[in-house]
């Protein structure tokens, strides 16, 4: 077992992909020459040539188009778009056709499609470049929306993801390239449906996914700490939503906050809260709690961004008030 | 039908509204409506059950003829023509 | 398990008269439930098919808890699957029966500054219990009333529960204590009832004094006429009096619930009825005013009977709208009652006694009676309770009207 990155995890995937199938290809602004904006594609043009990593122009509603059709045409594309925020361009593209042909068609035609972004804040970006916006895809029917947050997802969803007959938005945090730690040099796919317990627990559930990951992990630390023993949730895929892992959880723990780093009016977060009421509320021992992005655009100055994101003591404070003073 | 016979039905009547009496308990002068805290129903429950058992018309302004052991019999055994 | 009084907490089923797959018609008798006023006649308030009982003969379940489930005769909801009952048939309390453990005022929350305990308070009187805690107590039979919460914005937790259930375990000692016999579960209902009554009904009392010379002359001539099984009591024209009073004054008839007056859906007079051995029940004469006084004695007959051999149906202790109370059977001049709560008023009558009387400027010996009222004054106020005296009084003056 060697030591690795999430960036090199990334990036192992897609060679792994490249090799394994003639079809596949990477496309998107910056991928050849320049690396990658986050480097992850770095040394990849060199490996396999222009005709498989393409440099494309800065027109994101161009190059998502692009891929859907070579999909279509039999291809199995990975597209790169540099951050969420530029994906907004090519949100026809994604809604209105990768995510509808198949149904358009009658089932003739379906869109083997991978796209890949960056999402989330923290590294200083300002709110053009730092949102967490994969709770909108997660609103559409039609594509599948997962969001690696370790080591071995980042490694394992990529090939599944390429293998699946349909669109796939893999959702990678900015700050999580950077992340290491020990991978197994046997990792390979991973299944793309499932929630993962990332922390048993038994006093209340963090449900959380991505870049909170490791926030909410080191806030049940301290809880586990004050004697509040909290089950950590990584939901893994965000479309369709795991409910069942989700269910079994609370119906144990019969207490939950969800950790998002999107915003809290019409997000992913009040999604999941409402089906807890819907199909958990006799469960229910503590009104649902949640910890998210306060609701401005995310800011440019680091105590800002600090102060707007999801931290840990936030985390640590909602889950007190949900177990409330014990007995 | 003779007077022990009636008695007997009186205090039958009786019993089933206070089963809880004891029969030999009942002082004949006495009202029943003292000794066995009965009230206007369970009087008028009393006289139903005398008039079933013993087939005669009881008039209201006859009811104080029967408060106590002793004149119950009495009325009764002349409406019944015992002896 | 529907609520046949204010005081009850929880009753034990006896047996089903009914069983899944029968069909019910609304005022069917479908089980008996045994309570500290004795075994009671449960009516159905559907028409429809048993679907399935979830109650067993010999278990003891809070108010509240479904014993039945009733598919009703109306269309499928749309959406609901076949075989999936509606749960609006679920077998339920009479409308008219007020939930008697409707939450009782909380503790305040401790004065610790956090913005959750600031909303808590802003809803004073509302006990905060967890869905689950809420669940658990209804299944351990655990109350909640006078519990307090440990949990978030400190509502009642399942921990809570459990705590509380574990305790209510613990006291039972090693060979079961026999249950306590009826008349000391009477006992402790009544004392419930009462004491409740005089900590949140403020009453007030009115006494009037009654010729009743007209009503018992009346009353004899009627009896003279009647064969014997349908002679009229002076209680039979008592209770259609107080019953044509309260459409007079409908604000004693009825409700204090939640901080209002609910006025009865009816005139359903409770007639107090002591029990031989101790205790008391007032079971309703249902719809009084309209019935007519032979109907009204031969019914007030039959619930004198049932009432002391204890065979009770629900909606008569479900349902009456005031209470009327006879001491004077027992001596007594007049009687200020204790109202039996949620209701409003109850109706006192004295002995019948002959007095001196002043009529037409001379002194007369005549029978007179005491009525009294005690009423709860936020429900009404002492005029309107002068006025329903006053008009009972008045209705005696001519009985055959009555």
């Amino acid at each position: 077992m060697g030591t690795t990155t999430y960036r090199e995890a990334v990036r192992t995937a897609l060679t792994e992909a490249l090799v394994k199938d003639p079809r596949v290809f990477l496309m998107g602004e910056d991928v050849g020459k320049y690396g990658g904006s986050y480097a992850v594609s770095k040394g990849l043009l060199a490996e396999f040539g222009p005709e498989r990593i393409r440099d494309t122009p800065l027109s994101e509603s161009t190059f998502v188009g692009a891929g859907i059709g070579a999909a279509l045409g039999g291809m199995r594309p990975i597209v790169e778009v540099m951050t969420v925020n530029f994906s907004l361009l090519a949100l026809d593209q994604i809604v209105n056709n990768a995510a509808t042909i198949r149904h358009m068609s009658g089932g003739q035609f379906s869109i083997p499609l991978v796209i890949r972004m960056a999402t989330g804040a923290g590294r200083q970006l300002a709110a053009q470049h730092a949102h967490s916006l994969e709770g909108w895809y997660a609103h559409i029917p039609g594509i599948r929306i997962v969001a690696p947050a370790t080591l071995e997802d980042a490694r394992g969803m990529l090939w599944t993801a390429l293998e699946d007959p349909d669109p796939v938005l893999i959702f990678e945090h900015q700050t999580l390239y950077n992340m290491e730690g020990p991978l197994a040099d046997e990792a390979g796919a991973v299944d793309i449906d499932h929630a993962a317990i990332r922390r048993p627990g038994k006093d209340l559930s963090l449900i959380t996914y991505g870049g909170t990951l490791g926030k909410t992990l080191q806030a049940a630390e301290t809880l586990a700490s004050e004697g509040i023993d909290a089950e950590v949730i990584d939901l893994r895929t965000l479309r369709p939503l795991d409910m069942a892992t989700i269910l079994d959880s609370v119906k144990k723990t019969h207490r939950a906050v969800i950790v998002d780093e999107g915003w809290k009016s019409g997000s992913l977060s009040a999604e999941i809260v409402a089906r807890l009421v819907e199909h958990a509320f006799y469960e229910l021992d503590a009104p649902l709690a949640r910890v998210c992005s306060a609701e401005v655009p995310i800011p440019y100055p680091k105590h800002l961004e600090d102060a707007a994101l999801p931290q840990p003591p936030a985390i640590v404070a909602a889950a007190r008030e949900v177990v409330g003073r014990r007995g | 039908m003779t007077p022990d016979d009636i008695k007997r039905v009186i205090i039958d009547a009786l019993t089933r509204i206070a089963p809880e009496i004891d029969p030999a308990s009942i002082e004949p002068g006495a009202s029943f409506r003292d000794q066995l805290d009965l009230d206007s129903m369970d009087f008028l429950n009393f006289v139903l059950a005398l008039h079933d058992r013993l087939g005669v018309d009881i008039p209201e302004v006859d009811y104080p003829r029967l408060y106590a052991l002793d004149g119950a019999v009495a009325y009764l055994a002349s409406k019944t023509g015992a002896n | 398990m529907p609520s046949l009084g204010a005081d009850m907490e929880a009753g034990t089923l006896v047996e089903w008269l009914k069983h899944p797959g029968d069909g019910v018609t609304r005022g069917d008798i479908i089980a008996v439930v045994d309570t500290a006023k004795g075994a009671i006649e449960i009516e159905v308030f559907e028409d429809g098919t048993i679907e399935s009982v979830h109650v067993k003969p010999g278990e003891k379940v809070p108010v509240g808890t479904v014993l039945a489930l009733i598919r009703g005769t109306g269309p499928e909801r749309p959406g609901h699957p076949p075989g999936h009952p509606s749960a609006a048939a679920a077998l339920r309390t009479p409308p008219a029966a007020p939930m008697p453990n409707a939450p009782a005022v909380a503790p305040a929350a401790p004065a610790a500054p956090s913005p959750a305990q600031a909303a808590a308070r802003e809803q004073p009187g509302r006990v905060r219990v967890s869905p689950l805690a809420r669940k658990l107590a209804a299944d351990l039979g655990v109350d909640l009333t006078h519990m307090t919460g440990t949990g978030a914005q400190a509502a009642i937790t399942r921990e809570d529960v459990e705590r509380a259930a574990a305790a209510l375990k613990t006291p039972a000692p090693q060979p079961p204590a026999p249950p306590p016999d009826r008349s000391t579960a009477m006992r402790a209902t009544i004392a419930a009832a009462m004491a409740r009554s005089k900590r949140e009904i403020p009453h007030y009392y009115l006494s009037t004094t009654i010729d009743i010379s007209v009503a018992l002359a009346w009353l004899r001539k009627e009896n003279e006429k009647r064969p014997i099984t349908q002679r009229l009591l002076p209680a039979a024209l008592l209770i259609k009096t107080v019953a044509l009073a309260l459409r007079d004054v409908p604000e004693l008839n009825g409700y204090w619930i939640d901080g209002g007056f609910r006025k009865g859906a009816g005139i359903h007079i409770g007639s107090a009825i002591s029990l031989r051995g101790g205790g008391l029940v007032a079971p309703a004469l249902h719809d009084a005013d309209t019935l007519d006084l032979t109907t009204l004695m031969r019914q007030l007959q039959d619930l004198v009977a049932r009432a002391r051999t204890g065979s009770l149906r629900s909606s008569e202790l479900a349902d009456p709208t005031i209470t009327v109370t006879n001491l004077g059977e027992q001596g007594v001049e007049s009687t200020f009652g204790i109202i039996y709560p949620p209701q409003v008023a109850l109706v006192g009558f004295g002995k019948i006694m002959e007095r001196p009387w002043i009529g037409s400027g001379k002194i007369e010996a005549r029978p007179l009676l005491t009525a009294t009222l005690s009423a709860d004054h936020r429900a009404s106020d002492g005029h309107r309770g002068g006025v329903f005296l006053t008009a009972i009084d008045r209705l005696l003056q001519t009985p055959e009207r009555l």
